[in-house]
């Protein structure tokens, strides 16, 4: 891709984000929604980061992987005891970064 | 993150500029290496420093650009970046609806500014404080702009680093987004039904790439997740009434 494109590119990821952004702040002023849509909005994050993590979890170059090599997967069960425990999206990023930098430290 | 709220709070002697500013500081310590980790995948997909900069700017969007940068990395058309940026970051759409009634009597200029810069960690910061109180316009956007720059800094700084650091690995950046990822649902899971709406995405993504479909796995496990959430709601509240 030439840089031009990739300009482009960054120019059309921009408005694909913020458009969602901005489009409940333009037509929800004032408005209410039917409550079946509200409560499946409600639904939406827990599910979407649910799909995008399992994945990359479980899953080692297109197959479920639950051996040792896949730190990915083992160095969850700390982070998620951290999140659980602390809600803090810092210590979680933390003890998930440094896990898998220890754990490959010593297996090095 | 509560204990910073309450503890900018504690001090009304500083200006509203410094209580936002110290309020940002959690999104902040998470920003710099997470927005490293960008830089450095950014840097390894030989994006320039300007286009790694200016996606930080102007998307300012944490997952879809580290993902972006493995799609430019691969050597992705425009159309499938595009694509699976809108499906990533749809999310917002949600948080933007759900933050907006708090500004209610902000003008609209100020309202729409304030939702350009709505991500994920600033989301979960500001609907704590306004659950509350809703701030002057000064502390919340001092929030906002803190979170931005730090993530740009973390950007620019694992860009400098790429051409260094030959492997991530090491140091566990790869790490980050996962880490992250782990932290925003289990903060998103306040009850029992919740987590089955998570175990059941979980699962029916890693089934959709299992059988191929990966571009279409996180969409399609989200819209079959959330109709789950809706039906496992209405049978409790039978129940229930």
């Amino acid at each position: 891709m030439d840089e031009q494109t990739i300009w482009l590119t960054i120019l059309g990821m921009s408005l694909v984000t913020v458009i969602p952004r901005l489009l409940p702040v333009w037509l929800l002023a004032g408005r209410t929604l039917p409550p079946l849509v509200v409560t499946w909005l409600r639904y939406v994050p827990v599910a979407v980061l649910a799909a995008m993590l399992a994945p990359s979890l479980v899953l080692q170059e297109g197959h479920l992987d639950f051996s040792w090599s896949n730190l990915y997967f083992w160095v969850s069960l700390p982070t998620i005891a951290v999140a659980w425990k602390t809600r803090n999206l810092f210590l979680t990023v933390i003890t998930g970064m440094g896990g898998i930098a220890l754990v490959r430290l010593l297996l090095t | 993150m509560s204990q910073s709220v309450v503890n900018s709070e504690e001090r009304p002697s500083s200006s509203p500029i410094t209580r936002g500013v110290l309020q940002a500081l959690p999104v902040v310590m998470g920003y710099i290496p997470i927005g490293f980790a960008y830089g450095v995948l950014a840097g390894q997909a030989h994006l320039s420093l300007f286009s790694t900069l200016l996606m930080s700017f102007i998307v300012y969007a944490g997952s879809s650009q580290l993902i972006a940068a493995g799609l430019f990395a691969s050597g992705q058309p425009m159309l499938s970046i595009l694509f699976t940026t809108f499906i990533v970051n749809l999310r917002h759409l949600l948080m933007a609806a759900a933050v907006s009634p708090y500004l209610s009597r902000w003008p609209q200029a100020k309202r729409l500014l304030f939702a350009t810069e709505l991500t994920d960690e600033t989301f979960a910061l500001h609907s704590l404080q306004f659950a509350e109180r809703v701030p002057g316009a000064r502390q919340v956007f001092a929030v906002n702009v803190t979170s931005h720059l730090s993530w740009v800094l973390g950007s620019w700084l694992g860009f400098v680093a790429n051409t260094m650091l030959t492997d991530v690995k090491p140091f566990g950046l790869d790490y980050a987004l996962p880490a992250m990822f782990v932290a925003l649902l289990l903060l998103q899971i306040h009850h029992v039904k919740a987590v089955g709406v998570a175990l059941f995405s979980g699962i029916v993504a890693v089934v959709f790439q299992l059988l191929g479909f990966a571009t279409w796995s996180v969409m399609l496990a989200t819209v079959l997740g959330a109709t789950l959430g809706v039906v496992l709601e209405s049978w409790t509240n039978k129940q229930s009434g």
